[in-house]
Order: C-alpha cells, then structure tokens, then sequence
C-alpha cells in the first residue's frame, strides 16, 4: 500500500461519498482530496421525495462537514471540475483551483435527460434530480395548480409524488405504452396505472409531447401527436437519466456511443489512474442506475487502490419501492426472455394486486418477478433468484395468497445469501456480528451497515435477526434499557412498593452500570409521579432531561424558549402587557402556540432566572411545555359569550388545567374542552376531551394530534363534573402506573388489553377494586403542586447552574441571532461565520475554530 | 502544558455537568459520584453534530464498561475518556485532563485524545 498517494474524488454523491467513506475505512492514511458541485455533501437521493413531506435536507444528508473534517477528508464544495490535465496528473477548477492526483476517481453521476420538445426551456420547466431543483420546484408548485411529470419510469413516478405532495394535480406523460416499462411487463404496468390514477393521479401512456405551448386556463399547454393536448402550468421532466461525461471526453478517455465512461472489470478508465464508478460509468456497454451496482464499483476502486483484488462482474438489478403509495417489485427477468422461460402469473382484480413469477424451462430456479400492489413476498423471491435455490414443488405457492403470511423462513437462506445489497452484507456477515456481542437490531445495523442504504431489506434483516436469536434461545424483552431488566411498569411498582426515593438507590438495588439517558428521565418520571419531589432537587438533578433541568425548551443552537402557564388559555391585559414587556426586554421571539399560550424564543441559559423573576412576580407560574407533563387544557369560548355554547368550558379548561399542571407522566398529555357539540376546543384530538352538553359532559379518552392521529373514543356521557374528574383521576393515575416509557395515551390504549371496554370496567366498574387508591395518588400529587420556577428562583443552589460558564460571565458566543421580520432567529451556519470574520482575530475562541488551534498556541 | 484552576470542587454538579471557559474553548466538565470514589471527566462542550455547545447540559451514564454523555440535542453518545462518537466513530470530540487540588479543580489545555486535534 502506498500510504502517501494523492486520491482525488470529482463528485460527492452517494456512490462518490460511499467511495470516500471505504477508502477511509480501509486506508486511514491516504490523502484524500473530494471535489463537490453541489452547496453540500452527498445526500440521500434515494430518498429525496421525502423532502416535500417533512424530511429535512439535514435528515437527507449521509454525513457532516465535521465528519469528512475529522475523517482528514479534503474537500470543497460548490467546486466544478474545468479540465483534467492527465499528462501532468492535475485538475483544474472553475475557480482557478489546481489539484494533482496519483488516482483520479470520477464520480460525477448523471443529470436528468430533457428531450428535445420546442418550448422545453421556459420557466417552470423544471427537472427532478437535486436538491436544487427539489427547491425551484417548491417555489414553482407556490404559484402553481395543475402539474405534470413527463416520463413514466421509476423515477418520473417519484417525481409526480413529489408533486402530488405539494397539493398540485398531478398527471404523468408517457411515450411508452406502459408505466415502468424496464421493471414490469405490460400487465403488471397496466394494474399500476389502474392503482394511480385510483390515488388521484391521472396517468396519459403512448403520448408523444411535440410542443410545449402558451395555455388558456393553465400558464402552458402539452400537445401530443395524436392531435390531443393537456393544460398544466408546471413541466417536469423526468425522461431518464445521462451520464456526466463531458470531462471524460474533453481530456480523450474512451466513452460510449450514447455517452458513458468506459471501464473494464476494476472499473478503470481508459487510463489506468482514473477509474469511474456510479452513473456516469459505463461497463459492458451498461449504465447502472440504482445505488447499490454504484456502491459495489465503489468497493471495487478501493480494493483497487489498497492492493486488494475485488472486481465488478455486474450487478442485480432488482429493486423493490413504494411509488405514490403502490408497492412495487421487479426482479431479474422480469419480462421472460429467457428462452423457455414459463410464467405463473396471479391476479386479484378487486385489491388490485398482480404478481408474476418467472421460472426456468424445468420449473426448478426461478428467474424474475413482477410484484405490484403487494410486496411482501419480494424478498423471498430475491433469495431464490440471488442464490440459485431450489424452488419448491409447486412454485405457485409462493405468490398465492395463502403463501403470503409465510415468507422464506430466514433459517433456511445461506450464509452466503445476501441480505443488504446496498453494502453488500451477507446471512453470514449478520450471524458473525451476533456471534461477536451484538444482539439487538441497532448494534447490527451500525455494526455491518445491512439496511442503512435504501431500506429496502429492513423487514428481512429483522426477521433473520429474530429467527437467529429465537434459534439461540434468546428471548425478546421489554426490559427498559441495558441497566435495568425490567419494564417501565415494573420499575414503578418496585419504586412505589419498596418506598424507593432515589435513582441510585433503585439502581443499586435492582439495575447495574450507571444508567443512561434512557432510564435516568424514565425513573426521574416516575420518582415524580409516586413522590411529587422538586425535580432539581440534589439526587434528582441528573436525572432530568436538559429541558427539565433547565425548566426550559432547549432550542437548536443550545438557546431555550419559555413558556408560562396561561389556564384555558385565557389572559388578562396586564398580564398580556407583561409578556410583552419581557420580550422587548430581553429580545426574544414570541410565537402563539398551538395549546393556547405564548412561547418566548432565544433566551440564554443565563438569562432564565431573570426573566422568571419577571414573571413570577407578575403572578405567571411555569407552562411544564418542557416536561413530560399536563401541557395545556385547549378551551373554546364557551356558554359565556358564544351563542351555542351549552356550558362553561373556559372556567372547567382552567380548573382542570390547575388540578393536574405539573403531573409527571410517562409522555406529555394534552386536553381540551368545548362548550358545544361544534367542538371548536378540537377535544376529540387530545388524551383527554371533554365536550359539553345539555345535560353535562361528555368524556372523550386517549386521542393524539400530531405523527400519528387518532381520534378520541367517547368513554362516558352526559357527566356532573364530579363525576368528570374522579374518572380522569383515574384514567391518568392508571396511565401512569402501567404505561410504557414515552408511550402516549392513544397507543398505550391501543395495546391495552380488552381496549376501550376493558378501561371502562376498570374506570367506572372499578373491577379491579382500585378506584379509590387511583384517586387518592392522584389527590396526593395535587395537593403537593408547586411550581418549579418560584422553588428554583428560592435556591440558591439550583440558580447557580444557570450560567454558561462556571469560571466566566462571559455568553456563549456560538449563539448568534440576526433579524427577520422584525424578530430575532438564530443565525444560520453561514451567517455566524460571516459574523466571526468580523471580530478581531485576537478574540477568535469560537468552538467552531479547528480545535487544535489552542493546542499549537501553547 | 498549563494547568489552569477552574473552579471549586463543589460547584460541580454530582452525576452531572457544568461548563468551563478554558483559553476561549468550552469544556464540558462531569461529576461521576456513584461509587465512593467521585470521579471528574472534562470534554469538549460542542457537540459536533448538534453543532451547539450543548454537551456540558447532557445526561451522564454508561453504555456497556464505557462512560458517555447524551447529547441534549440528538443523543447521540459521546466517551468521556475517549472522546469518540458511539453512533458515529468518525466523529470524535476533545478530552481534557482534570485533576482535583485542595478541593479546586484544574483543566489541562492539552488534549488528551489525539485523534480528535488531527482533524
């Protein structure tokens, strides 16, 4: 291995980042220098629809800056590749830069392919590859109504689920007679054209585009061959994919007839010290588009450049999705061509699912598959197609329904089988790392990277990782982490019956090792729930989250956000002047939230006891919007001044909101209550509704806004309110007791066993005989409220963790604000570097400087 | 390499962190006290993937024999005698040397784990 070798990467993509990333794994010492056209690091691809639906680019982002940085890996972005100089070994940039190379990697991928129709160049003509263009379509679907996709392939599909997300209608355009024409033969396309246009999108198939037009009622027009048109007012086009090649070209490597980077079985160029891997590659007059073919060439350079001797003998190309919502499989031969090759072909035309299975001339191997509407049986499928198995004696079985809840039992796949083709990890690369110690799903997967690419073996990973350690006499546990084998709900009981008053007294009597960031807010939680302790309190202090500790919400750049508690969500004027007043002062961000309150952003740690001061003495007590507690009692206006309202919601809102503030809880619990059956408290939402009638109240239990929505259940009718709050008593107090760790109301009911009329036999029956001492808990823990704030602004003790620093009165410099729209936000990365290149040089101690600069000072 | 003195023994907080000003860097300074036998661990403050200097606000506990802090942001855990990243090997933070005097506590500016000032 020759250590002082100068690697150079063009292009950070996936493929090119998985290159960087082995190459380092394997050579710690190689000088590597990566070259990135894009503003950032590789991202995710793959997965790059999940933009418009909540993922963000950082969640996308496969590594950091800090990463490549503490990896020693050299790199620069926004950086385009001019010229290749191969006779003096040197690249020259765009900017001007010169980077010599002993290796040249090219890994410059693809761009979106725009066919040739007049009128293709006009705004709002956009393409799905970046996440710049993802950005210039979000901006384009703003002013947007109609939208369609011109292509109908794999990723033109993506592409109009992109589109359809940002509440466009959506239509897909396509040349060819079927949808996904290279995955699934005609009627497998045909079924997944009926499945789409059932969601909402409307599919053209054999549409030739000819022009690209002023519309009348969209801003263009699509008019087609066949004399017909469409009206949209945005164009995407996602007609395939061509290979970056111009570089290859430009400095004389060989490339092919339809472009693409020649390269033999070590995936080298046409000269011997550049190697080309990923989609601009081209081997055996074949481009491969999916990322794990990419990550395999990948492998192959850098066992090349570390004198290893892995080579590229191709790749499978099959591939399972979910597209727009369809599941959908393609394997091998999809289309038979294999000569001889016989078809068994299943239909359910009322689900709408049709799968097909190609098998040799002797029905004994199987060749390909088409699966649509239904993948479960795919990775099944893949392990007899990858590994040649012998199919069994009706081959049928294994699409018919009926096979459907039996998969290939993962103990009879070999080891050599593999699971993960992203990263190439095998059975036996998996059972090596549980022989080696791991032993739950998350030690493997960052132990053999298996289901960190695409995802899609995730399923198969956990079942050969449940068949392996069923087959090793392990038993699965609900133990609540690694130092205490017990439940949530068994480490309550042994708290409350063993009158345990601390965490090391629990953990020195029923766990080991020192706890962790798990069990310590787990077992601080319940210390709350069963003695009413003020959580900083010595013992308790490092138990808390830092939400908690610090009686705030810790906020992106380590500032927090306040929030006082404002009953019902009614507020006098003064006290509104108040908050008003706070927020000048100290400048911060105020929002309204959604529970009815006042959030005040951009506090530092420092600055919390003083504005606390402010409003404890202005008669505000703390909201707990930090704490894994009652949140807020949502009301609407109510019988007192609204026309409809039967009762008076804002006065119960309030009495219950300051019955149960400050109850500790396994997760946050949130209520409402409306006044009327219009429910404009949206009660029907929240762990606990009420709503109001002629006769009472009506209780609604265990709904949830938010990820995952759930309806509330109406529990009882028609209540006095008595009646109402002994029953929530209840509700809660049991919630408490047998609830898992950060389990809200609503799945904790859903696996409650008997459900709903199992809650009421308990709550209103009192079958288990335990009402009364459900109640009492609970009086107990309302009578010893206290609000956290005043305690903490009474101890001096506590009050001194408030501050950045133990040594200096100095702030923390990395929290930097600028303005927008008249109130502060937090400066982005680039924004405090531009603020730091205006301070003094003698001033820089910024953690963001190389952390050795002090190093080399002394 | 200098020792500097940084604060008094109690103003650290048992079983969990305070933050310290040494030469412009933040550390992030840990009072380990479930055995009889306090133990101090001093660590950069930043947390490199939050991009916050946030890690002297963590959890403190132990995965397996190693001694780490949950990072406040994303939980990511950090070893308080390595440095290193359990999520992420690559990415590792700097480790000061501490020693307790006279009941006041000193921070050595050199750092103790290479890897991380090689960056």
């Amino acid at each position: 291995m020759q250590q002082t070798k100068q690697i150079l990467v063009i292009g950070n993509g996936m493929v090119g980042h998985h290159f960087v990333d082995q190459l380092r794994a394997k050579d710690p010492l190689a000088q590597i220098t990566v070259l990135c056209g894009e503003a950032q690091l590789a991202y995710d691809r793959v997965h790059l629809s999940g933009y418009f639906s909540g993922t963000s680019a950082e969640q996308l982002a496969l590594t950091t800056e800090e990463a490549y940085q503490a990896a020693n890996i050299q790199y620069r972005l926004n950086c385009w590749v001019e010229q290749i100089n191969r006779e003096q070994q040197l690249v020259v940039t765009s900017h001007g830069g010169q980077f010599y190379y002993d290796e040249l990697v090219l890994a410059t991928g693809s761009y979106a392919f725009v066919p040739p129709i007049p009128g293709n160049d006009q705004p709002h003509c956009l393409v799905y590859r970046t996440l710049q263009d993802l950005d210039a379509i979000a901006q384009s679907a703003a002013v947007s109504k109609v939208g369609v996709v011109i292509g109908g392939g794999l990723l033109g599909l993506e592409a109009a689920n992109a589109l359809k997300q940002l509440g466009l209608q959506t239509h897909v355009v396509e040349f060819a007679p079927q949808l996904m024409a290279v995955q699934l033969d005609q009627a497998g396309g045909q079924m997944l054209s009926q499945k789409i246009t059932e969601l909402g999108v409307q599919v053209h198939i054999g549409k030739a585009t000819q022009a690209i037009v002023a519309g009348a009622e969209c801003r263009y027009q699509l008019q087609f061959a066949d004399g017909e048109s469409l009206e949209t007012d945005l164009v995407l086009f996602s007609a395939g994919i061509r290979p970056y090649d111009q570089l290859a070209r430009s400095c004389g490597l060989a490339v092919g007839d339809r472009g693409g980077i020649v390269v033999n079985d070590l995936c080298q160029t046409s000269d011997p010290h550049i190697y080309a891997i990923g989609e601009c590659a081209l081997w055996q007059q074949k481009i491969f588009g999916l990322v794990a073919p990419g990550y395999q060439m990948a492998r192959v350079v850098v066992s090349q450049l570390t004198a290893g001797e892995l080579s590229f003998t191709g790749a499978d190309m099959s591939t399972k999705l979910k597209l727009l919502g369809v599941e959908v499989g393609s394997i091998g031969d999809a289309h038979a061509r294999t000569p001889g090759a016989l078809s068994y072909v299943f239909t359910d035309p009322r689900a709408k699912v049709y799968k097909k299975m190609v098998v040799s001339k002797d029905g004994k191997r199987l060749l390909g598959a088409v699966l649509v509407g239904d993948t479960s049986n795919y990775d099944s499928l893949l392990q007899y197609a990858l590994n040649d198995m012998l199919l069994p004696k009706q081959p049928e079985q294994l699409v018919l329904p009926a096979a459907s809840g039996t998969p290939l039992a993962a103990l009879t796949l070999p080891n050599s089988a593999t699971i993960c083709s992203c990263h190439n990890v095998a059975k036996g690369d998996i059972v090596a790392a549980m022989d080696s110690g791991c032993c739950d799903l998350a030690g493997i997967k960052s132990c053999t990277k298996a289901s960190t690419g695409c995802g899609g073996c995730t399923a198969l990973l956990k079942s050969v990782v449940d068949d392996e350690l069923e087959s090793r006499g392990v038993e699965v546990k609900n133990h609540l982490c690694e130092h205490f084998e017990y439940s949530r709900q068994e480490l309550l009981h042994l708290v409350q019956v063993g009158g345990i008053k601390t965490f090391s007294e629990l953990l020195s009597r029923h766990g080991q090792g020192l706890g962790c960031d798990i069990c310590k807010p787990t077992v601080g939680s319940i210390l709350a729930s069963s003695w009413n302790d003020y959580v900083l309190k010595k013992p308790h202090v490092g138990l808390q989250d830092t939400n908690d500790t610090f009686l705030a919400n810790m906020q992106k750049d380590g500032s927090y956000s306040v929030v006082p508690r404002i009953a019902g969500g009614e507020i006098t004027a003064e006290k509104l002047l108040v908050i008003g007043q706070v927020a000048l002062d100290f400048n911060l961000y105020t929002k309204i939230t959604g529970g009815q309150r006042i959030d005040l952003f951009g506090a530092r740690l420092e600055q919390l006891p003083a504005i606390w001061q402010r409003l404890v003495d202005a008669g505000f007590e703390t909201g707990h919007a930090y704490g894994k507690s009652l949140r807020t009692v949502k009301s609407c206006v109510g019988s007192t001044w609204c026309r409809y309202g039967v009762q008076d919601s804002v006065g119960q809102a309030i009495a219950i909101e300051n019955r149960y503030k400050g109850l500790r809880a396994p997760h946050k619990i949130k209520m409402a209550v409306s006044g009327c059956t219009r429910e404009c408290a949206e009660a029907q939402s929240k762990d606990i509704g009420i709503i109001a009638t002629e006769n009472g109240w009506n209780l609604y239990v265990c709904g949830n806004g938010g990820m995952r929505p759930r309806h509330a259940d109406l529990f009882a009718t028609d209540l006095d309110t008595d009646t109402l709050i002994r029953y929530i008593d209840r509700i809660l107090m049991l919630y408490i007791r047998t609830a898992d760790r950060l389990q809200r109301t609503s799945v904790w009911m859903e696996k409650l066993d008997g459900g709903l009329d199992y809650l009421r036999k308990v709550i209103i029956d009192d079958e288990l005989g335990i009402a009364t001492e459900l109640e009492n808990q609970m009086a107990a823990l309302v009578h010893t409220y206290a609000c956290e704030w005043k305690a903490t602004l009474q101890d001096p003790q506590a009050l001194k963790r408030f501050r950045q620093f133990v040594n200096s009165p100095d702030a923390d410099e990395n929290i930097v604000f600028v303005e927008e729209r008249s109130q502060i936000r937090p400066a982005t990365a680039d924004e405090k570097r531009q603020w730091l290149q205006q301070i003094p040089i003698t001033q820089l101690s910024e953690a963001e400087l190389p952390v050795n600069a002090l190093a080399e000072e002394k | 390499m200098a020792w500097t003195d940084i604060c008094a023994f109690e103003d650290l907080v048992e079983n969990s962190g305070i933050c310290a000003l040494l030469n412009g860097q933040q550390v992030a300074v840990f009072l380990l006290a479930h055995s009889d036998e306090p133990q101090i661990y001093a660590v950069g403050n930043y947390d490199p993937l939050g991009k916050a200097n946030v890690l002297s606000r963590g959890i403190l506990g132990s995965v397996g024999e190693q001694i780490v802090v949950a990072s406040p942001l994303y939980k990511q855990h950090f070893s308080l005698t390595t440095g290193q990243c359990l999520e992420q090997p690559d990415v590792v933070i700097p480790v000061y040397r501490v020693k307790l005097q006279q009941g006041r506590v000193w921070l050595n500016a050199g750092q103790q784990n290479q890897q991380a000032s090689a960056a």
